[in-house]
């Protein structure tokens, strides 16, 4: 039975696409919430095949983990021969079953949020085809199969960001993802093209067991890995294509989980993970770039969170550092640590933004922290998971986040102490503004009277616990988040499953710095990451919840260091300038170039059709003239 | 008696399969009536095919008179396409020149 599903793995994205294409048929019809129980339908379908398609490549032995499955020959054009083909190993099975399982638990939510909105029916189109394009992406077994899902991913996200497009920022918002990952989506483009000239194949397969055997030039693997990273950067949001993300928060609150928080945004890392053996022939420099891209994002990132005061912004921030996280972990060649950071991520980061969706929902769309207060009692499930989110996410043991970031902290002492400084404050950081965003949300006293009676409500107005449609998935994420830890713990190599699961795929990172100081004293650095923990922790009560202290909150970490000023300044001012000269350019000389050459053939032809007289008879005599001026020069060179 | 018998050379048959192709060649020239022309191309090709048998005969080779055939065939073909086009105009615009139709001149 279960290898019947692993034979035809294509059903796992193809049915949410038939939800997505029965939604765009029948959507209006459909309507409210029937359009919706059918997306999730289709999601928790996928998400099932892809549960027996994960038990039976784990009833194989290690090295059989790998089964290519081939639709059909989708662009056999000489040697350029690509198929449409999915593979299915560990590492996209992973993929795969974080994406349809945290995806069917936001269906759901969203069911719950999305209640009553006019265009009910198009967001599950939207998000069913988000699901398959994920899909495509991951399980894609070769780069032309991942792009086309990557391009579909951004598209999805564009319309879900500007959803509610009558707003001016929802709009703006969904534009400027767009235009900031194609800037990522030319690197992966010039890097598919790179490879295919170098290896003349655009498969995964092909690509790395070049690299295995050295017929990939140090120069040119450096190069793939170095463009593949800028699309990454692109995608996954890190410095200095990250711009986006914070602003795509104007999209529902689902699809913040979903998109911009669990699956989409982790496509980056995912990439560099499937491309690991190329970026281990790059020059050294090449993972020290992703590593210091990574941590400086990372740190950059939690400081601009610690001053936010929308509370889905403080979310966008963290998920920005957190991904700094992940490049760093790649970075530092600890692979099975990205991958583990960002299971748990997708756990505790779809929780706290489903969370954040559920106080959103319960104080009728305020978003504003400062006019919150007091919501524990009020909500006392979403408190409850959120307090969960927030635990996972702060590093504190046994939750999910505190063995993942751990984890990272270990390979990336092993590699440069420089950066493992870096990490560990970023990390005392994010337990700092978690705390901050907790208290000032769900304890303290309550600040939303007066924002009801400045918006002219009634006087009545109380916060109220979200449907249990939407509570549901809450519970089950906050399980998630207490016991994710267990995929991969640091004690005995019998712990590490996620590490023997991934093993087949990328290289065990562990055997590297087994020798290091850093690994004989990892239950140290355990130690040096709960006080870190604790620190964040404690200073952030201190400050909030017993105004020991006043708060640090300086204008230019709430303005992102200037940083979107800037670059939208630059964008604007000399940018602007720059595209209008290329467009004049492209206006002038190249359609210039075209428009002449048509232009000049047809005045010539004006000129030469005037000899098409019409007159038969002329045409005959030239046709007489000619015969004889032929038979001339074939006598005449015959008598020479 | 003796009479002078006087055997055709193969020359002789090329001058006349040269005369009557001028002949064609000329009155497709100045010729304007369209079944005019049309006769005097039907000249050129048997001029043409005179040559091919002559020459087939003189060099012993049966391409020659094969390849006559072929152009028989082709003639014929394009007797019945050209003449009905002939007649077909002829009917819509009767007493017309080739000079005339030149609606399709660029």
């Amino acid at each position: 039975m279960t290898g019947f599903f692993i034979d035809h793995l294509w059903l796992v994205p193809v049915l949410p696409l038939f939800g997505a294409l029965v939604i765009m048929v029948l959507g209006r019809r459909l309507g409210e919430p029937k359009a919706g129980w059918l997306a999730s339908l289709m999601t928790i379908g996928s998400f099932l095949i892809t549960v027996s398609v994960f038990f039976n490549l784990l009833s194989r032995p290690a090295e059989e983990r790998h089964q290519v499955v081939t639709m059909f020959k989708w662009l056999p054009v000489g040697s350029l021969q690509v198929d449409m083909a999915l593979l299915a190993d560990p590492l996209s099975i992973t993929m795969a079953l974080f994406i349809t399982g945290i995806g069917s638990l936001i269906h759901l939510y969203a069911i719950g949020y999305m209640h009553g909105d006019p265009k009910f029916s198009k967001f599950f189109l939207y998000l069913n085809l988000f699901v398959f394009s994920m899909l495509m992406l991951v399980l894609g077994e070769n780069l032309l199969v991942t792009f086309l899902g990557w391009e579909g991913v951004g598209a999805c996200s564009y319309f879900l960001i500007s959803f509610w497009h009558t707003r001016d920022s929802a709009a703006v918002a969904g534009k400027k993802a767009f235009v900031t990952n194609r800037i990522g989506d030319f690197g992966v483009m010039i890097a598919m093209f790179l490879a295919f000239s170098a290896v003349g194949t655009l498969s995964y397969s092909g690509i790395n067991d070049a690299a295995h055997h050295g017929s990939l030039a140090p120069v040119t693997a450096t190069a793939i890995a170095m463009l593949l990273f800028v699309g990454a950067c692109g995608k996954s949001a890190q410095l200095p294509l990250y711009l986006w993300l914070p602003d795509a928060m104007e999209g529902p609150t689902p699809v913040s989980a979903l998109i911009h928080a669990a699956t989409m945004v982790t496509s980056g890392v995912f990439l560099m993970t499937r491309i690991s053996p190329v970026l281990h022939v790059s020059y050294t420099w090449a993972p020290m770039v992703i590593a210091c891209i990574g941590a400086a994002t990372a740190l950059y990132a939690a400081t601009v969170a610690v001053a936010q005061n929308d509370i889905k912004k403080v979310l966008a921030y963290s998920t920005v550092s957190q991904l700094g996280f992940m490049f760093l972990a790649i970075g530092s060649g600890a692979y099975v640590a990205a991958i583990f950071h960002m299971i748990t991520h997708a756990f505790f980061k779809a929780l706290l933004f489903l969370g954040s969706g559920s106080v959103i929902h319960g104080m009728h769309h305020e978003q504003d922290m400062r006019r919150m207060g007091g919501l524990r009692k009020l909500m006392p499930v979403t408190a409850m998971t959120f307090i969960v989110g927030w635990l996972a996410i702060a590093g504190v043991p046994p939750f999910a986040g505190f063995w993942s970031k751990d984890e990272i902290l270990l390979y990336v002492y092993a590699n440069n102490r420089g950066l493992y400084v870096v990490g560990v404050v970023a990390a005392l950081l994010t337990a700092y503004y978690m705390t901050r965003q907790v208290i000032m949300v769900f304890y303290g006293e309550a600040k939303w009277n007066d924002h009801a009676a400045e918006n002219g409500a009634h006087g009545d107005f109380i916060p109220h616990e979200s449907p249990r449609i939407m509570l549901m998935p809450l519970v089950v994420l906050a399980g998630l988040a207490m016991v994710g830890g267990a995929l991969q713990l640091p004690f005995s190599k019998k712990t590490a499953f996620l590490e023997h699961w991934l093993a087949p795929v990328v290289e065990e990172s562990e055997a590297h710095i087994k020798e290091t100081w850093a690994y004989q004293n990892k239950y140290l650095l355990l130690g040096v990451a709960v006080v870190v923990a604790m620190l964040g922790i404690v200073a952030a009560i201190a400050v909030y919840a017993k105004h020991k202290m006043k708060a640090i909150e300086p204008k230019i970490l709430e303005q992102a260091w200037n940083y979107d000023a800037t670059a939208a300044r630059l964008v604007s001012g000399p940018g602007n300038a720059l595209f209008n000269g290329v467009a004049w350019i492209d206006a002038h000389v190249v359609d210039g170039a075209v428009n002449g050459t048509a232009t000049i053939v047809r005045a010539v032809a004006g000129q030469v059709r005037k000899s098409q007289n019409g007159f038969v008879r002329a045409y005959a005599a030239i046709i007489a003239v000619g015969v004889v001026v032929l038979l001339a020069w074939f006598v005449l060179r015959g008598l020479i | 008696m003796n009479a002078l018998v006087v055997v055709p050379t193969t020359t002789w048959y090329l001058m006349l399969s040269a005369v009557l192709f001028t002949i064609g060649t000329v009155g497709v020239l100045v010729r304007r009536n369209p079944l005019v022309m049309f006769m005097c191309i039907e000249l050129m090709l048997n001029a043409v095919n005179l040559t091919f048998v002559t020459l087939g005969r003189r060099l012993n080779d049966i391409d020659g008179q094969a390849i006559v055939f072929f152009v028989l065939v082709v003639a014929a073909a394009e007797v019945v396409v050209g003449l009905g086009i002939i007649v077909a105009i002829m009917r819509r615009r009767s007493g017309i020149t080739v000079d005339d139709l030149a609606e399709l001149k660029g």
